[in-house]
């Protein structure tokens, strides 16, 4: 056989049907849902009287409209009637049609892209399906996951397969150190930025090199989920001894027997050594510095000691326009430092950034430190779990202590579905995936950054440079 | 369902780069169970002002763009979010066709499952239909038989795959052509589960309070 790329083993091994040369019928061996995107599937299946084929197969997840105010579990309740609805809707679904929810009230509730790493449901060479973007994320453990639309979703219910377009393999090596200060969210942002919003619009991104392999599985989870910010359709890392121990800790339900079987087929999950990569990119570790986000595209990111872009200097056809733009909604001026610039919020949360190494970065950060009395700070864990286990390892006590909101799991302030929304013109250090244009709440100025940077803007009451921050506190 | 072999009228010229399914349909539009209402809902930012008057500049507000059919737009047309809302509400807008240089992935597909056509030309062929529809009432027409693109004295051809035109012109149930391949998937699985037992012990989803309200 001729040598393969990752993804072409994944896409191969779960094809049913090839139906032309662009499209096969992929066949999904897990399809989580939400509140949002799943009611007109299940309604469409009704009225054409069909039913879902492997209910054993699905998983649905409450994650995106659920409040996060700092309350008791028990306590949950959704007060807007039409989130409710949903709520109550995905329930109903769920139970006609034999589907395992977590629900809103479940002690283990969160995010979907969150919930379902930590308690073993994504392993290593499994096609993941899921009417969300971020479904990129479980290609840190190695398996091809990408979102999708709701028809598709009913397509999935129906028929546990998805009309699948091929995409085409890229490669993007990062070699070396990251350097003191910074995470593998400066390393994604560092990516975007270069490659841009579209950089990897219809391809399937392998990560490699000794910076990829060295990170932890988590840290890889963060670089996956944004890969789609750069258009990627799925993002992948081939499997290793990070990726076996992570699902040996989770992966509960596989016995022995058949943890020594499934990882037998693990370690066959790699690209050959003679593959073709349509495309290739390459990034040194060394050149990642603390990035922020100035505009209002995920690619419109700069080192945190950089200016601002001036749109006289854009080259292109719309390219000043676009700057211009996104400069006069962030109410930036050109050619400006984007240091020391006043911040009114803080979130620490979202699938990109709620697990508990985020929150223990962030609490590295803060401990002995207060939030700036003009700032109000939130930290949405990104499921039950990690609060509890954040509550356990002392660091909601250092959150809470600095002044941080210390909230209910969930979705919260990254789309901001729930009641969690920024004011017209509020600023907002973020470590969301996001910073269009209203999406943490119209009129909203989101900027995007790590874990580290996001607290250490909560400690100055401005954006700041993590790293002399970080030189004050030694 | 009616075929579809042309579709003519206004274009109206929306050059945003990147233009994210988040602005084209906020989320406060999608605590919805139903495909219902979406319209209101569609570029809801660029449209209103935050008291709900029009925005007498936006393009889609202006009296030449009213009846709008076709959308030209800007690079990466509906990046970002999975939400197939973006797309309904489009359509319920009265928008058939989009042309722009390229579409984010999962809004393709979804407009595809719609039956919204998507077309892509290069920049410089965008450029020159600009220029055109000026000239010419903003009117265009898209012929799907014969796969053109015709404004004024201006003709390009495009591309789409015999799978996505068929979806188009004949409006196929998708659901239902897959499920013809049942036998087919069946025994699929049963070859895969011999292979990967592993993957089909799936958790259970235990303690449950289950009391949404």
């Amino acid at each position: 056989m001729s040598p393969r790329t990752l993804y072409r083993k994944l896409v191969d091994s779960h094809t049913v049907a090839q139906l032309d040369q662009q499209h096969v019928l992929l066949y999904a061996d897990l399809h989580i849902m939400n509140e949002y995107t799943s009611p007109q599937a299940f309604s469409s299946l009704r009225e054409k009287n069909r039913t879902v084929l492997r209910p054993q197969l699905q998983l649905a997840v409450v994650s995106h409209i659920i409040p996060t105010h700092p309350v008791s579990v028990a306590n949950r309740v959704i007060l807007d009637p039409a989130s409710a609805l949903q709520a109550s809707n995905l329930k109903r679904n769920s139970r006609e049609f034999g589907i395992k929810l977590f629900d809103t009230n479940h002690e283990e509730q969160g995010i979907e892209h969150i919930i379902a790493p930590e308690h073993g449901w994504i392993r290593p060479g499994m096609v993941v399906l899921c009417g969300d973007s971020h479904t990129t994320t479980y290609g840190a453990l190695g398996a091809l996951g990408f979102g999708v639309g709701t028809s598709e979703v009913e397509h999935i219910l129906a028929t546990q397969t998805l009309v699948y377009r091929l995409a085409q393999d890229m490669r993007i090596k990062v070699d070396g150190a990251l350097p003191a200060g910074t995470s593998v969210k400066d390393l994604v942002l560092l990516i975007i930025a270069r490659i841009g919003a579209q950089g990897a619009r219809g391809y399937a991104v392998e990560f490699c090199g000794t910076t990829i392999v060295g990170l932890s599985a988590e840290a890889r989870m963060t670089l996956c989920n944004m890969a789609v910010e750069a258009g990627a359709r799925a993002a992948l890392i081939r499997p290793d001894q990070i990726t076996y121990d992570y699902i040996r800790q989770r992966a509960h339900a596989l016995d022995t027997e058949k943890f020594q079987q499934a990882l037998g087929d693990w370690q066959q999950l790699y690209s050959d050594e003679d593959a073709v990569f349509d495309a290739e990119h390459v990034f040194a570790a060394q050149e990642v510095a603390p990035f922020v986000t100035w505009g209002t595209s995920p690619d419109q990111a700069i080192v945190v000691n950089e200016l601002t872009p001036d749109p006289s200097q854009a080259v292109g056809q719309h390219a000043g326009a676009t700057i211009a733009q996104a400069l006069q909604y962030m109410g930036l001026p050109a050619a400006a430092p984007i240091l020391g610039l006043p911040i009114d919020r803080v979130f620490i949360g979202s699938c990109t950034n709620g697990r508990i190494e985020d929150l223990r970065i962030a609490a590295g950060m803060i401990k002995g430190r207060k939030v700036a009395s003009t700032v109000r700070a939130m930290v949405v864990p990104g499921s039950g779990e990690v609060r509890r286990q954040a509550e356990q390892e002392g660091l909601a006590d250092i959150f809470i202590a600095a002044g941080f909101e210390w909230r209910q799991p969930g979705c919260s302030m990254c789309l901001a579905m729930n009641d969690d929304v920024l004011a017209p013109g509020e600023r907002c250090a973020s470590t969301t995936n996001r910073n269009f244009e209203g999406r943490q709440g119209r009129g909203g100025r989101t900027h995007l950054m790590s874990p580290a940077m996001a607290a250490a803007a909560a400690i100055t009451g401005c954006i700041s440079d993590v790293r002399t921050l970080e030189n004050q506190h030694a | 369902m009616p075929e579809t072999t042309c579709i003519e009228g206004v274009a109206a010229p929306l050059l945003i780069d990147n233009l994210d399914t988040d602005q084209i349909m906020p989320k406060q539009f999608l605590r919805t169970i139903t495909k219902d209402g979406l319209d209101k809902g569609v570029l809801f930012d660029l449209r209103f002002h935050p008291d709900g008057s029009t925005k007498p500049d936006f393009v889609l507000n202006r009296p030449e763009y009213m009846n709008a059919k076709i959308l030209v737009g800007g690079p990466n047309f509906g990046c970002g979010s999975s939400r197939e809302h973006a797309v309904w509400g489009l359509q319920q807008l009265g928008i058939e066709a989009i042309i722009a240089s390229s579409f984010g992935e999962i809004f393709f597909s979804n407009a595809l499952n719609n039956r919204l056509l998507l077309i892509v030309l290069e920049p410089d062929k965008i450029s020159l239909l600009l220029e055109e529809l000026a000239m010419n009432d903003h009117h265009l027409r898209i012929d799907l038989e014969t796969m053109q693109v015709r404004c004024g004295s201006y003709v390009f051809g495009f591309a789409l795959g015999e799978r996505h035109k068929k979806m188009i012109v004949q409006g196929l149930d998708m659901v239902g052509a897959t499920l013809q391949l049942l036998p087919q998937i069946e025994a699929f699985e049963k070859k895969y589960e011999a292979a990967y037992g592993w993957a089909k012990v799936l958790p259970s989803v235990g303690n449950s309070h289950g009391n949404t309200n």
